[in-house]
């Protein structure tokens, strides 16, 4: 619906509501006085107080010819855009209404259709079909048609192949109720908008088949023959076509605008954001020079966008050459954590800390150019996609040199040298050819690897991975993993490693820290993770992801409750609503990780509760 | 619900595209899925187990063999008959624009009440009737999930797919699914393909495992035997990637790590002989003499598992130092 508070939304909805309310109330209001009989007193006179836009060759008035006009003018707009909206939908929908064999031939058609210029279309149509109102109602109403056969094509191409028409389709719901039900639903919105837009263009041709005498033929008249008439005396009296002309103007400008405020009010469905001003960073903590072995210090990070804070206070440092794993469910804030240690959060996010350092650089106030050399050069990143991390356009060979040359001021040709030799250290069989390639050619598993190969071009001092194997078969997780095991193992850089899965954390970390709704709830060597994690959460998780020894004649164990939803974390712990052990006091305040635990019952003796618990 | 409700593929064969450029992603299978019981199948992306689904509801269209029920086989074209599938994407199986009710209520059979039909269904997946009005929006993945299931219910199939229909839910709620599907298999006694790659959540929901590579079978037995005793190389493969607590994984040295590093098959270009040849850990790049996998497809019938694999045998003793479960 247009957003009427939008300047654009009031204009175009007080310009249509008066076209409306014009095209109703005009014939019967003034067609008696715009009709009337031949005045041959005033004939071709000019604009006056009686006729303020004069009167035409039989002593007509023509401003009043123009209000009436409107209704006609407006009509055979609005049935010629539903004829060619409706033809378009049917053209458009043939694949899925009629198989796709047949609707290939009618895509065919409509694609040669759309080549045709819309207005000779009409032009010839106008022709065949017989010079009137029917004839150019069909006209243009097919001359809309192809267009809109072509968009309703696409967009129906989209939605069929969702798995939900799958769905009904094998439930037995028939083509054309699919079509009612699930397709035109979702693909409703553009439509409306296009036409909306398509109704306005319908007008101006309408308006330009009547000037040509293709149109309404008299004694009928609309806005196109009335500007058709006045055109003749121009020079004398200017009115008598300014007026019409005017008028198509306002009446299309009414209906393309309405159709832009719809379809900004459909791209509005997600609220403004207001600006948001980066907070002042807080004055700089003295910072622990505990150790010089410390690669990566966080405390107190908070992410937050307007309204949500996903990540809230989690500290933790990973030393040199350690491998970190950070397990927790959507929500949990994990991915945020590692965008914003790489500096990658985006406005309106806002990334806050009392310390976010990285090899001894305080990152809290946005890197400096020399911060993102050290950035490019020590850090390498892999994420879970890597078909969307690699851009499709260029070789993977050209996209690992080109940091390398701007980092490291390397020539082109060693930089790429360098590249083949780090495809060749990832295991990429065949890096001098792979090199030459593009990401598209490559399989998954590939692309991962050329993604830390990637990351290997500097010397990296933190590998941060986000879900590196997540998309990834178990036969290729199982070499990705090796093969950031190895790299860590020849290159000493620190591994943080991310994933929802806690099994494949604890195969390759040696600390995991457990992530519920945006804080560190538990940091557990991985040796002691079966036997000593004490947070209830980290005890759920274990015991409910079945592994190749789990008892198949019981039911898994569950964690009752959805996951948190980062914006709308309750007061206290977050997990209490889950929480089997949950009291008073995990409702009212949130626990602190202390010991490596962050739980009000850490010490409990009870055992972890049974299956369904 | 007849009492008998066996799915058989029975030398099933899926192509796409042209003759030329096509691809069989399900090359010539032949598996059953007896009277309620639960077949796992598992396999890598690309392996043809999602497109094996697909063809058992119509979806995908058979280039050769049929698909039976209890014998007679099922209808080439997707509709309400006794096998009905969940997907993968709770997020994309449900219309956004249909309240949960309406979607579950369009699969039922026409006539009778409605209203107590989709109260019964949302029952039975363990939702409160009340979330017939509401929208998938409004649910979490777990429940759209259950929905979903309730719909596959709602046409009162014998046989049940799943495809993968816990790999996109979060940990946490993928155990309730699990159970909830195992519970309901059981009590209605329904015949089940589960799709999966993950095989722990396989072998916890099947009785029979079959496994899939490039677009062939290549095992398949009772769960328990498949993983206690693996007769093809491939499934001994996957065995050993799947992540087990502790098992820190170890760099591989020598040839091993060179088919190791062996990128999986490509469906559009299956090597001759053996599928499984340019990566198998026994076969003619690691061991002297076994040409006959470069060139000879093997067949499974006679062996054990039908394992297809021309030294299975020799296999399973060559291995038994590596990999234990």
């Amino acid at each position: 619906m247009p957003r009427l508070r939008t300047p654009l939304g009031g204009t175009a909805a007080v310009l249509l509501v008066a076209v409306l309310a014009t095209a109703v109330l005009a014939p019967p209001l003034w067609g008696e006085k715009a009709a009337a009989a031949a005045d041959t007193a005033n004939i071709l006179q000019g604009a006056s107080a009686a006729h303020w836009a004069g009167t035409d060759g039989l002593g007509r008035d023509i401003f009043f010819r123009v209000l009436v006009a409107t209704r006609l003018s407006v009509l055979l707009a609005l049935l010629a855009t539903g004829l060619g909206v409706l033809t378009g939908l049917l053209l458009g929908a043939a694949p899925l209404l009629v198989g796709a064999r047949v609707g290939r031939l009618v895509t065919a058609a409509v694609n040669i259709a759309v080549a045709f210029p819309g207005l000779l279309l009409a032009l010839s149509f106008a022709v065949v079909f017989g010079v009137g109102g029917t004839g150019a109602v069909l006209a243009i109403g097919f001359a809309i048609a192809p267009a809109f056969a072509r968009l309703t094509g696409t967009l129906v191409a989209t939605v069929a192949e969702r798995d939900y028409i799958a769905a009904a389709r094998i439930a037995g719901v028939g083509r054309l109720r699919i079509l009612v039900r699930h397709v035109l639903p979702n693909i409703g919105e553009p439509l409306v908008v296009n036409a909306t837009v398509a109704a306005g263009g319908s007008l101006l041709a309408f308006a330009g088949l009547s000037y040509l005498g293709l149109g309404v033929q008299a004694p009928a008249y609309d806005w196109g023959r009335l500007l058709g008439e006045g055109l003749n005396s121009l020079y004398m009296h200017p009115l008598a076509a300014l007026v019409p002309g005017g008028a198509v103007v306002l009446a299309g400008l009414a209906l393309n605008l309405t159709g832009e405020a719809v379809a900004r009010g459909i791209g509005q469905t997600t609220p403004l954001f207001t600006a948001v001003r980066r907070r002042r960073p807080e004055a700089p903590l003295p910072s622990n020079q505990d150790s010089a072995d410390v690669v990566l210090a966080v405390e107190g990070l908070h992410v937050s966008f307007p309204g949500v804070t996903p990540v809230r206070g989690v500290s933790f440092t990973v030393r040199r050459g350690e491998a970190v794993g950070v397990v927790g469910e959507s929500g949990s804030g994990k991915s945020l954590t590692a965008l914003a240690i790489a500096q990658l959060i985006e406005e309106p996010g806002q990334v806050r800390a009392e310390r976010l350092e990285f090899a001894g650089e305080d990152l809290r106030h946005g890197p400096s150019r020399a911060q993102r050399r050290l950035l490019g050069t020590s850090l390498a990143m892999v994420f879970q996609d890597p078909m969307t991390s690699f851009n499709p356009t260029q070789r993977i060979g050209r996209q690992l040199a080109e940091p390398a040359r701007a980092h490291q001021g390397l020539s082109r040709r060693r930089a790429f040298d360098r590249a083949v030799d780090r495809l060749r250290a990832v295991r990429l069989p065949a890096p001098e050819r792979r090199a030459h390639q593009f990401p598209h050619e490559f399989s998954g598993g590939m692309r991962q690897r050329a993604m830390i190969g990637m990351g290997l071009m500097g010397t990296p001092m933190l590998i941060l991975a986000d879900e590196p194997t997540t998309a990834l078969d178990v036969t290729v997780q199982r070499q990705v993993l090796a093969l950031l095991e190895d790299v860590r193992a020849t290159t000493a850089a620190a591994l943080v490693l991310i994933s929802h899965d806690i099994t494949v954390v604890g195969q390759v970390c040696e600390r995991v820290l457990v992530m519920y709704a945006g804080r560190i709830v538990e940091d557990v060597a991985t040796a002691e993770l079966s036997t000593a994690a004490r947070h209830p959460y980290t005890q759920a998780l274990l015991a409910a992801v079945p592994h190749l020894g789990t008892d198949r004649d019981r039911p898994l164990t569950v964690i009752p409750g959805r996951p948190a939803d980062p914006g709308d974390t309750p007061v206290g712990c977050a997990f209490a609503p889950r929480c089997a052990y949950a009291d008073d006091l995990c409702r009212r305040a949130d626990p602190p990780l202390e010991g490596g635990v962050a739980c009000w019952h850490a010490d409990r003796t009870v055992a972890p509760p049974g299956p369904g618990g | 619900m007849s009492p008998l409700n066996e799915l058989r593929f029975r030398d099933v064969s899926v192509r796409f595209g042209g003759r030329r450029r096509g691809v069989t992603a399900v090359d010539r299978v032949d598996l059953t899925v007896p009277a309620g019981a639960v077949v796992g199948l598992v396999g890598e992306s690309g392996s043809g187990k999602s497109t094996l689904a697909r063809a058992a509801v119509g979806l995908a269209p058979l280039a050769g063999g049929a698909v039976l029920l209890d014998g007679r086989p099922l209808p080439r074209t997707p509709g309400r008959h006794g096998v009905q599938m969940v997907f993968q994407d709770p997020y994309s199986s449900l219309d956004p624009r249909m309240t949960v009710g309406a979607s579950i209520a369009e699969a039922a059979p026409r006539g009778g009440n409605t209203t107590a039909e989709v109260a019964r269904l949302l029952d039975l997946v363990e939702l409160a009737p009340e979330r017939a009005a509401q929208y998938p929006a409004q649910l979490s993945g777990g429940q759209r999930q259950r929905v979903a299931l309730a719909r596959a219910l709602a046409a009162r199939p014998d046989v049940i797919i799943a495809d993968e229909i816990t790999s996109a839910l979060d940990v946490s709620i993928q155990g309730t699914v699990l159970n909830l599907v195992r519970d309901l298999q059981r009590r209605l006694s329904l015949s089940m393909l589960f799709i999966s790659h993950n095989l722990a959540v396989v072998r916890y929901v099947s009785d029979l495992l079959a496994v899939m590579y490039l677009g062939r079978i290549v095992e398949c037995g009772p769960v328990d035997d498949v993983l206690g005793d693996p007769q093809h190389p491939y499934t001994r493969q996957l065995l050993a990637s799947a992540p087990r607590p502790g098992g820190i994984p170890t760099a591989l040295t020598g040839a091993e790590a060179t088919l190791d590093s062996a990128e999986p098959g490509d469906p559009h270009h299956p090597p001759p002989g053996c599928r499984f040849h340019p990566r198998c850990p026994v076969g003619p790049l690691v061991l002297p003499g076994r040409d006959d996998c470069r060139d000879t497809e093997p067949d499974g019938a006679q062996r054990r598992h039908q394992a297809a694999c021309h030294y299975a045998a020799h296999a399973s003793e060559q291995h038994n130092t590596r990999s234990t479960p």
